[in-house]
Order: C-alpha cells, then structure tokens, then sequence
C-alpha cells in the first residue's frame, strides 16, 4: 500500500457513531415506529425448574381488556417444529414450553393484548396448572444414574460425550517426574447488555412470509434453524436488525426463540405483534454463560516442563442445547494447550443437561473456562514443585521462531511473540513493584499475592468447529464443514458518494468508523465521505451463515471483506480513470478525492467524476467492463478448514496474545478483594483504530473484573433462581473496576491482508484466571471458586486459619 | 385534591426540553414508557425498571431521578428534561457530550443519556468535582461496555480537571 | 415490569392525606420518593388500590429545630437533608451516613422518612434514627402520636405504623457527642449493607454501637469497655446474641464475625474525631 498517501488506518479516529448516540438519536429496536395496529404481547413463564404441564385455562384472561390472544404450547406445535440441534438427540425445543417446564423462567403462554401493561394484567388471570417433578440441577448429579431426566427419550442428561487424543498422553504421563492435578468449577454469569430483547414480528398471510425485526446479533447460521422451525424457506423469514443496539456480549443470539415466538403470534392474531423483554425475565431466563467442571491434570519433568495434558470438561447447558451450542466447549479446542508448546493432549468433553436456563453464547466463549483450570493449573506446578509462577510460564510457552505453530489439537498460531510480550509486561520495574507491594504486604502480616495468565485469544471461528462434536464417520456422512464468510458491498452513487454495507450487527464496537477507515484510506477519501449503513436485512443485503458480530470475527473477517470490495472498486475506478486520463491503470493513484497519474499528478479528476462516467457514460467505460459501481468483497480463508479424520481442527483464524499479572490484597476484616496492581498486555496484530481496539479491551477487562468477583447466577438445590434483580445479581459499577495498564505489542497476522486479529475477548479469559492465582497466592489455597465474593473468601479464610493452628499445633508439639 | 382513578385517562402537561407538551395517560403509566411512548422522546432509555441502572435518568424540575420509579401523573405542571435537549438545534454537541466523544467514554450508548442527565444536575451544583465526587456520581449508572474509565476521562475534561 | 393498575391521589394538605388513609386504610399506599415502592410495584410485588401522593405536599418538604430535636418532614428528601447546612454540627452521625444510602440519584427523590418507613434491616437511617434515639411522628384522623426508634420498627420490612397513620416526620435529637464513626461492608458501592455498624462515644471508655444487618431491626447497645479486645469480646458476645441473618450474599457466622472484625475499627475510629 505504498501508494497510499492519507493514512487513517492505524490512528485512533473519533467515533462516527457517537454525536447521535450522544444526542438522544439512537435508533434502537424499541424506539422505531411499528406499523399501526400492533399488539404487545407478555411472557409468562414457569414457576418451576420443572414439572408437568397438566392443564392451561385462557377463558378468564380472554375476557380481559384489550386482549387479543393467549398462546400456548399447542399453538406453537400447530404452527412450528421443534428447533433443530447440532445433536441427532430427542431433545426438543419449541418457542412455548410444549407439556413440560425444565427451568425456572420457561416461556409457558405469550398473552397478546393492546399494550404491555394490559398484557401483564391478563398474565394474572391464566390459570396453569403444574405437577411438579424433581429436578436435576447440580451438574454433577444430574449425570448419576437416578437423576430425574429432563428428556426421557435421551435416557440420561449426559447427552453427549467425546474422547480426543492426540500425540502420546500415556507415555508422556509414563517418564514424567510428576503428576499435578486440579479440579476447576466455573460458575454461570451472564453479561446482561442494557438493553434487553425486542422483537417485533409481522406475518403476510398472502405470501405466507414473515418480517421480523429484532437485536438479533448472530451468527446468521441461526437463520435456518428460525426458518426450519417455521416451516418455511429462508426467504419467507425475513429478519432486520435495527441501526442501533444496545450491548450484547454474546447474549442477544438467544433472541431467537421469542423472534419465532412472536411470528406466531402474528400470525395467529393477524396484527404485528411486539415483544420487549424486561430485566426481570431477561436475568431469569434470557441467556447465561455455562458452567463447567474441569478436571485436569498435567505430567510434568521436575522443573516444570509439561509434557502431556489431560483435560475432562463436564459442561452445563441448562434444560435445552440450543443452536449452536455446545459452542463453548468446542470453539477453544483447536487451543485447549493456551500459549503452552505441549505435544500431548487428551481430552473429553461432556455435556450436560439440567434444570436450569440454558446456556449459550458470551464473550469469551469457552475461553474463560478453559483459561481458569489451564492457568490455575500451571499456577499449581509452581507451587507442588516449588518453582516460580512465571518461570514454569516461559519455560511452558510456544518459541517465537514456531510461528505460524500448529497446535496439538489442530490450531495453527498465526504469529506471536509470547516471550517479547512477557518481558515487555514484566519489564520497566513492573514485576519489582509488585513483589516490592507484595513483600511490604507480607511483612506486615497481609494477606497479598501476585497472580499470572497466559492466554491465546482466537478470532473469528471456523464455522466447522462444531462439527468435531460429532465422530469422524458422522462428519463424513452429513458432509465436511468448515470455513466462515464474510461479505462487504461497496456502493459509489453517481456524484461519488460512497456507502458501505457490511454482515456484521451493530452493538457498540464502533464498526461503522472502522470500515470508514479502512475504505476512505483505500479510495483516497476522508473517514466521514464514507457512509457505513448497518442495518442487516436478510431480504436485501449479502449474508452467509457467518454473518453477524460474535467471536471477535470483525477484524479478522468482515473488516477484510471491506477492504477487498474496497480495493475491487478502486481498481475498478482505475480502470476508468486510467482511459480518460490516457495513462496505464497501474499509474493511477487516489489521493485526497483526486484520482490521478503517479508520474504526473496535475494530470488528475476528481474522485466524483470518475465515478459519474460508470453512472452517466457507459460509453466511456474501458472495452467490456460493467457499467456498475457495486462491488461485494468475499473473504473466506482458506485456512479454515474442516476438522481432519483424526479430530484435528483449526478452530478459529488469527490468534491473538493476552499476558497479565495482577496484585491482590484480601482484607481480612471484610473478606473483600482489592486488586491492587493489573498489568495487561496484549498482541493483536496490527491494530485498526488503537483508541477503539483499547476500549474493547477496557470493556472485557470490566466483565472480567465482573467474572472475578462479583456476578454470579444462583439456583438453590430445588432449581429456585435467587438472582433476579440488579439488587442480587451484581454488575460493578464505576467504584468497584479498578485502574489497568494496557501495554501492545504488534506482530501482524499473516493470514489476514490487514494484518489485525480479534482482540475484544482475550481479558473476559485472562482477568478471572490471573486474579484467581493472585488469590490463592496470597492465601496458599488450592480450590478457589469465582467470583471470589466476600461470603467464599471467608470460607476461605477459615481455612487458612485453621490451618496456621494446625501448624502452630504441630510446630508445638514438635518442641515438646 | 387531584384524582385519577385506576380506568381514567387523563390529560398531563408538562415542559419538555424548554417546551409545553401534553398527552393523556393513566395513573400507572410509568414516566419512563410516557416520555418514550406517549411523546415520542426515545432517547431516554429503559434499562432495569427497578432503579438500579441508571439508563432513564431525567431531569424533573433539574433534579436527576429515575423515571422507571416516577409516574408520568407525577410530573403535571413540571419541567423535565431528557438528553434531547443537549445538543443545539444543529446538531452540535455541547461540551459534556463533546467530551463523551473524545475520550470513548461510550459503546452502545444505550446507558450513555442517562449519565448525561445525571451530570448534567450534579455539575451544576458542584462545577469541580473531584474524582472521587465523580465516581460517587457514577456509581448510580451501570455501563456494560466501557469499564467506566472513559466516561471518567470525559467528566475530568469537561470539567477542566484533565 | 409494569404496575397493576390503582387509583392516584395528590392531596393538597396532611388533613386530606390522612382522610383518604382512613377511608382506604391497608388498600392504600403513601407514595413520596418511590425510590422502594415504584420497584415492588412495577415487579408487582403488592397490589395496592390507591396511591397517595405525599411528595407535593410543601408542609411536609421541611427541615424544623425544636425542643432540641431536628424534624424532618415526610417529603424531605434526603440529598435536601444531605444539603441542610447544619447537619454536621447538629447530627454529625448523620452526616457521615447518609452518603452511603442509595446513589446520588436516588437520594435526589428517596426521601427520609420513606426510608424509615421502608424499614430494610440493613440500610442506614433506620440505624441511624434507633442510634440517636430518634422518634416517629404518625398521625391518623385519631390525632398525633409520638413513636420512639425502637417501638416504631418492629422488624424486617415491618413498622408499627397502623394501616390509617401517616409519617408526618421524623425527629432526630441534636447531638451533643461529637465522636462519631460508620463503617458498612456491602458488596457494591450504594448497595444495601451486609453490616452497618454506627459508633457514637458518650464519655470516655461509654459508647453506644448501633448495627444493621445482623437482624430483621437496627440494634444499639452501650459498652463500657476499654481496648481492642475488649470491644471485640463485647463485639463477639452480641453477634452470639443476634445469630445473624443468612443470606446469598453472607452467610450468619460471617455476619457474627464482621461485627467482631469491624467493632473495633468503628470505635477507634470514633475516638479519633475531635471531641
């Protein structure tokens, strides 16, 4: 890109999409006009983490004011089919529970009346009757053989289960010096974005279509799963996402049972029917990150070297596998060995289902899981062989010179520089200080400890990924999957305004500014001559089944997608230049809204002209081109490929670096943790727009904070959910994220022509892990559980207390 | 003695943003969903309807408040005010907003009115606030994007304290 | 999330307030700040028929001095007492509390006397009402009646208010002791505490601790005792006492031993103010 005078691609440029979101002209789901007539509908939902559903009486809530209609599941069975799953198992989801509850929360009937507030005055007058059952809701017992089941016909809750092997796990446990082994639990938490789910759904009963407009975020590869349950092809499913939305982390992929939902509604009362979740149905039952239960043990020689791995992950999706669950399971696994060079691995994944809401896609993704047994684990061969952290750390870790690095599992590392990064973290007296703090602390009787994580951070997934969940013979009998496309169109109008359409759903990581970078620095324009129009609509706009913004696919994915249609339409307009300019196209530039002669640029025609003669004179276009000036760039990289017939899978395209260390001081009065010092640093190749890539990074650094110590969803033993209010399921504010050090190091990705890799994940994954060490350093404890709430750290106090008496005891009994 | 009972619409009049308005509601009518609804200022946004976010926060005779925990009856004859009336008619961002945009201190933007609101009150009783005072302010929002720093970067330089 | 629907009333004096709560008594629900009622309602968590608007009602919008005593009346709201510029040398316990109730937004409508009325076992002004021996003016069509801190919340959300009373005020005495501290562990800043405890120093080595949390009601007891532990064997033998609640957030013995933990932290702190 020598020729490329204007270089905005790289600096931090102010958001475009900030002045309307500050002035109050945001376009969110529930602030567009809907078309007159529509109904608002009201879920109601199941008192019981599981029962029979033995009888539904509507007769008195129909008789209420402005009523419409009372959905229930036997509706929904009359007009849609139960979702389809990655699994060939009989676990079957309708919109509207159909006979039975399995979680607290349930969808059980959808009132549909004039307004909300009618809606939720009939809601009372429905008359459910329930045979309660005995729930399943610990992950561990719901796999025992005298567990109630959830889905009879799938015999056991334990619906799947997969053995991996790869290289020599048994030899490798065999000539080791030791064995070093720890159980993990990771807790449900959800990232609740403030705006919850809306749905407004229309049905043509002439052209037997649907309309829905929702904040769906994606992947589009749920479009057919929606359009299958429907019963109708995916053009008669026509989904719009608004211009504006607000938050998502992975939780607005779960509107899509309610945007069926709503297109029966519609379609039974023949109106639009809108629906807008509230925050108490959204923290009930709208989406969670899974917990999981690793055990996971690593043979290592006598100074740490890990030479074999095994990892046996039992994860909890809750009463339903949606699509495309088990995601989080499966999505890490090409790099389940993290940043560590570990030949061989062995791994089972389970999963699980209970009486709880279901679990499905949050930032993070199965990192944040995986991360917390894999670094604590480390953490625990320092301290059984009496080494230091972060030499077992660098002496574990991927040699630079490796790279592109192919993983145990099938993953193949881009670039990185793991060793450089650590140094550059650790350095300028940062690690001093921090045992400088740590050692003050101690002496004075604290409780304080310095905690590490090293983790790789995919982005954008290869679509096929899941597809390892089923044996290499299923993979071959319902075809090979793989890849992940994403799409931009370049449009330039007759005067030489250029817009953008690209596949990805807006939820604030400042997309639009981005891809105006990226296309006014290829065409020679200014950052605000590009309108960026993010609006998806399935009926009108490029879409593959990768389509949407999830799994840190922007960078990786649609923002080269934007780049190539870019450079397809400036080629393009060279070509045309080139004629009427009478130079070779390989001679033009586009500078500063002038497209004209590198050797001579007096010889030169504005940016707007060049792109009227496509317009306004197709004679004058070069012999045989097309007079359109309307280019779809296409990115599929071909190193996204199916998973190998030995399991092997090349689970996402760029693999970004993430190295914290952090200080912790636990106040043993409060039993609160103060974090007291947090370094982070990060490689995600070549950054785009350093002020936004940073805000990324500060936003997954607070939800970490938040998986560290505060949110937590509850479910007592009955399956009864205590976390239904911003009052007990607690997001930080402002006083409760402490300050962080970011620090970058670039080292481009080779696989993508931008060189950027996603990077909006990688503290969701680091944060827990690394302050999860910090605490059991600074306690001595092995089993710590997040969030590390006052009420564990007590606990775990306790423990600490009893054991110093022991100790003292001992050392009493010794002198005597 | 005013009275509205339950099945009763009535008339509210208010000042909205500098301006007389009026809409007919009932007594349960929450003022979050008026001021969205019923007179169409959609930029004040409904996050939590318990009071804890933040995301709804209005100026009621100048003093923020939660409008999911204020009833549209009880604004007859008062003036609120909403993030609409930030910016002048032309579109340019007054000098908190301006700061908004300059240090990142928003995503998604759906709790960024209701910050606005509040800051808007409270610097104008306290023009220099310290970092403290800032935080103790914005503990009564929840933002899920940005991890708060930006927003604090933005509140120092519109107060000059950056 | 939307209330079921009830009748509005704005009366324009006390006297038509307390006509309408002895006309509609338990079916009607005074509304002043809204900063707790508009939450249960809009989860409709009770179901009242009538709403009564106190917080128009300027009779009730002030802050009085008599007889000794600070009266808040019942639409004060509580960054307005916040702001009274005689709050700390008057009620310097109160000063240091009142910033921890709720968030600046919320103290902009929440009101004091709503707070008292609310009666959550673990927030500040009922602690702080029970530690300085304040009382609770209530009036029905009967007349007036006068209740002291401690007869007026009897327990966790439940005041001895009759269902035709209404808060009128509240009354706080003037401090004399200057020596004040408040300490509370929640687990985020401006949520409701786990334990609150409130030192007030009488005289030497005599100080009264109040604590919220522990149970269904604010607790205050004298200690004469001297050093840290003392204070803590004093401070172990009242979480013994009061048991302590359980919750997701804590559980009963961690309760028992923050009190233990935090009582000397309080106190010391006390004795450091400026006599």
């Amino acid at each position: 890109m020598g020729d490329l005078v204007s270089k905005v691609l790289g600096t931090s440029v102010r958001r475009k999409e900030d002045p309307a979101l500050l002035s109050g002209r945001g376009r969110y789901a529930d602030d567009l006009p809907v078309p007159h007539g529509t109904l608002h509908a009201h879920v109601i939902r199941s008192p019981h983490a599981h029962a029979k559903i033995l009888k539904i009486d509507v007769a008195e809530a129909l008789t209420q004011r402005g009523v419409w209609a009372v959905i229930t599941g036997e509706d929904v069975k009359k007009f849609s089919d139960p979702f389809l799953i990655v699994l060939k198992a009989p676990i079957h989801q309708w919109s509207l529970a159909v006979e039975r509850v399995r979680y607290v929360g349930e969808p059980v009937a959808l009132v549909v009346a004039d307004d909300r507030y009618l809606a939720e005055d009939a809601a009372e007058k429905v008359q459910v009757d329930y045979e309660p059952l005995l729930a399943a809701v610990d992950p561990l017992a719901a796999c025992k053989k005298d567990a109630p089941h959830l889905h009879a016909e799938a015999k056991s809750n334990e619906i799947s289960v997969r053995a991996f092997s790869y290289g020599d796990v048994k030899g490798a446990f065999a000539k080791a010096d030791a064995h070093v082994k720890l159980t993990v639990d990771y807790a449900r938490m959800s990232f609740t974005p403030m705006e919850c789910y809306v749905v407004v759904a229309a049905y043509d009963p002439i052209a037997g279509s649907y309309d829905v407009l929702a904040n769906f975020q994606g992947p589009f590869s749920t479009h057919p799963v929606m359009a299958r349950a429907l019963r109708v092809p995916g053009t008669k499913f026509r989904v719009r996402i608004p211009p504006d939305s607000g938050g998502s982390f992975g939780i607005k992929l779960s509107v899509f049972p309610y945007m069926v939902l709503a297109s029966i509604a519609a379609r039974i009362t023949g109106r639009p029917v809108k629906w807008v979740e509230d925050r108490a149905e959204h923290l009930l039952a709208a989406s969670t990150g899974p917990n999981r239960i690793t055990e996971i043990e690593a043979a290592v020689t006598k100074d740490g070297r890990i030479l074999g791995l095994k990892l046996d992950q039992l994860e909890d999706y809750g009463a339903f596998l949606r699509a495309p669950m088990p995601g989080p399971l499966y999505r890490m696994h090409g790099s389940v060995t993290g940043a560590y060079d570990i030949p061989n691995v062995d791994v089972i994944n389970r999963v699980v289902l209970t009486n709880k809401m279901p679990a499905s896609l949050i930032r993070g993704f199965g990192g944040p899981q995986l991360y917390l047994a894999l670094e604590r684990l480390v953490h625990r061969i320092a301290v059984e062989l009496k080494l230091d952290h972060l030499d077992v750390i660098k002496r574990n870790l991927i040699a630079a010179k490796s790279f592109p690095y192919k993983t145990a599992a099938g993953a193949l590392y881009d670039s990185g520089d793991y060793q450089s990064a650590i140094e550059m973290a650790t350095g300028d007296g940062r690690l001093a200080d921090l045992k400088r703090r740590r050692d003050a602390a101690r002496a004075a009787g604290r409780y304080y400890g310095i905690g590490y994580a090293a983790v790789v951070e995919p982005g954008m997934s290869n679509m096929g990924y899941l597809s390892n969940i089923l044996t290499a013979e299923q993979r071959e009998k319902a075809g090979p999957k793989n890849g992940a496309v994403s799409m931009v169109t370049v449009n330039v109008d007759p005067l030489g305004a250029v817009s953008v359409t690209p596949d990805v759903t807006v939820q604030g990581q400042g997309h639009e500014t981005v891809i105006s970078q990226i296309v006014a620095e290829r065409l020679g324009l200014k950052v605000e001559d590009i309108d960026v129009v993010i609006e998806l609509d399935t009926a009108k706009d490029q879409w593959s089944i990768a389509a949407g913004t999830y799994s840190c696919r922007f960078t990786p994915g649609t923002a080269v997608a934007a780049h190539m249609a870019a450079m397809q339409i400036r080629d393009k307009l060279a070509k045309i230049a080139a004629k009427q300019l009478n130079v070779l196209p390989n001679d033009i530039e586009f500078v500063d809204g002038k497209v004209r002669s590198r050797g001579n640029p007096d010889n030169a025609m504005p940016f707007g002209r060049v792109a009227g003669t496509a317009h306004w004179s197709p004679a004058m276009l070069p012999d045989g081109m097309s007079p359109s000036l309307r280019e779809t760039g296409v990115w599929s990289p071909p190193e996204l490929e199916p998973p190998s017939s030995d399991d092997r899978i090349n689970t996402s395209l760029t693999y970004g670096f993430v190295f914290d260390l952090c200080g912790v001081e636990i106040d043993p009065m409060t039993y609160q943790v103060r974090v007291d010092r947090y370094v982070s640093m990060h490689d995600a190749g070549t950054l785009l727009n350093p002020m936004i890539a940073e805000g990324q990074m500060r936003g997954a650094f607070a939800q970490g904070i938040a998986a560290a110590l505060y949110e937590e969803y509850v479910s007592d033993e009955s399956g009864a959910f205590l976390s239904g209010s911003f009052a007990d399921y607690l997001v930080p504010t402002v006083s409760e994220i402490p300050p962080v050090e970011f620090l970058h190091q670039e080292t481009p990705s080779p696989f993508t022509p931008l060189g950027a890799k996603g990077l909006a994940e990688g503290n969701c994954m680091s944060v827990p892990a690394c302050i999860a060490n910090a605490i059991a350093d600074a306690l001595g404890v092995k089993d710590i559980s997040l969030p590390a709430s006052p009420r564990r750290i007590h606990g775990l106090l306790a423990e600490v207390e009893a054991r110093q008496k022991g100790e003292s005891v001992r050392a009493a009994g010794g002198a005597r | 003695m005013r009275r509205v009972n339950r099945d009763q619409r009535t008339r509210i009049n208010l000042t909205l943003n500098g301006r007389a308005v009026s809409a007919d509601t009932e007594p349960r009518m929450l003022l979050s969903d008026f001021l969205r609804h019923a007179l169409g200022a959609t930029g004040t946004h409904v996050g939590c309807e318990h009071g804890v976010c933040g995301c709804c926060t209005v100026l009621i005779d100048g003093t923020a408040g939660r409008s999911c925990l204020t009833l549209a009856v009880q604004v007859e004859g008062r003036a609120v005010r909403t993030v609409e009336s930030l910016a002048s008619a032309d579109g340019k961002l007054n000098a908190l907003q301006q700061a908004f945009q300059n240090n990142h201190a928003l995503q998604c933007g759906f709790c960024t009115p209701g910050i606005l609101m509040s800051f808007t009150d409270y610097l104008a009783k306290n023009p220099k606030p310290s970092e403290a005072e800032i935080c103790e302010v914005l503990s009564g929002h929840l933002c899920r994007c940005t991890g708060y720093a930006g927003i604090v970067a933005a509140i120092k330089e519109a107060t000059g304290s950056k | 999330m939307k209330p079921r629907p009830f009748d509005y009333v704005c009366p324009d004096n006390v006297d038509e307030a307390v006509a309408l709560l002895a006309a509609h008594g338990d079916a009607a629900r005074v509304l002043a700040g809204g900063q707790s009622l508009m939450a249960i309602l809009n989860f409709r968590l009770a179901e009242p028929e009538m709403l009564i608007d106190v917080s128009r009602l300027a009779e009730l919008d002030t802050i009085r001095e008599g007889d000794g005593k600070i009266e808040v009346g019942a639409s004060v709201t509580q960054n307005k007492f916040l702001a009274w510029p005689a709050l700390a040398t008057k009620l310097p316990l109160l000063a240091k509390m009142l910033p921890f109730v709720g968030h600046f937004q919320t103290r902009n409508r929440g009101t004091v006397c709503g707070s008292i009325a609310h009666a959550d076992p673990s927030s500040e002004l009922p602690l702080a009402l029970a530690m300085l021996g304040g009382e609770v003016v209530l009036r029905s069509k009967k007349g007036t009646r006068v209740l002291a801190a401690k007869d007026f919340q009897l327990d966790m959300l439940t005041t001895a208010r009759e269902s035709e009373e209404l808060i009128t005020a509240v009354r706080f005495p003037v401090q004399s002791e200057k020596q004040v501290a408040f300490r509370e562990v929640a687990r985020r800043h401006g949520d409701f505490a786990i334990i609150a405890i409130a030192v007030v120093v009488e005289e030497k080595n005599k100080f009264r601790l109040g604590v919220g949390g522990m149970t269904g009601r604010p607790t205050v007891r004298q200690f004469n005792a001297t050093g840290d532990a003392a204070i803590r064997d004093a401070a172990v033998a009242l979480g013994v006492e009061l048991e302590g609640l359980e919750d997701m957030h804590a559980s009963a013995a961690m309760r028992r031993d923050l009190l233990r933990n935090l009582a000397p932290v309080v106190v010391n702190e006390a004795l450091q103010c400026a006599a």
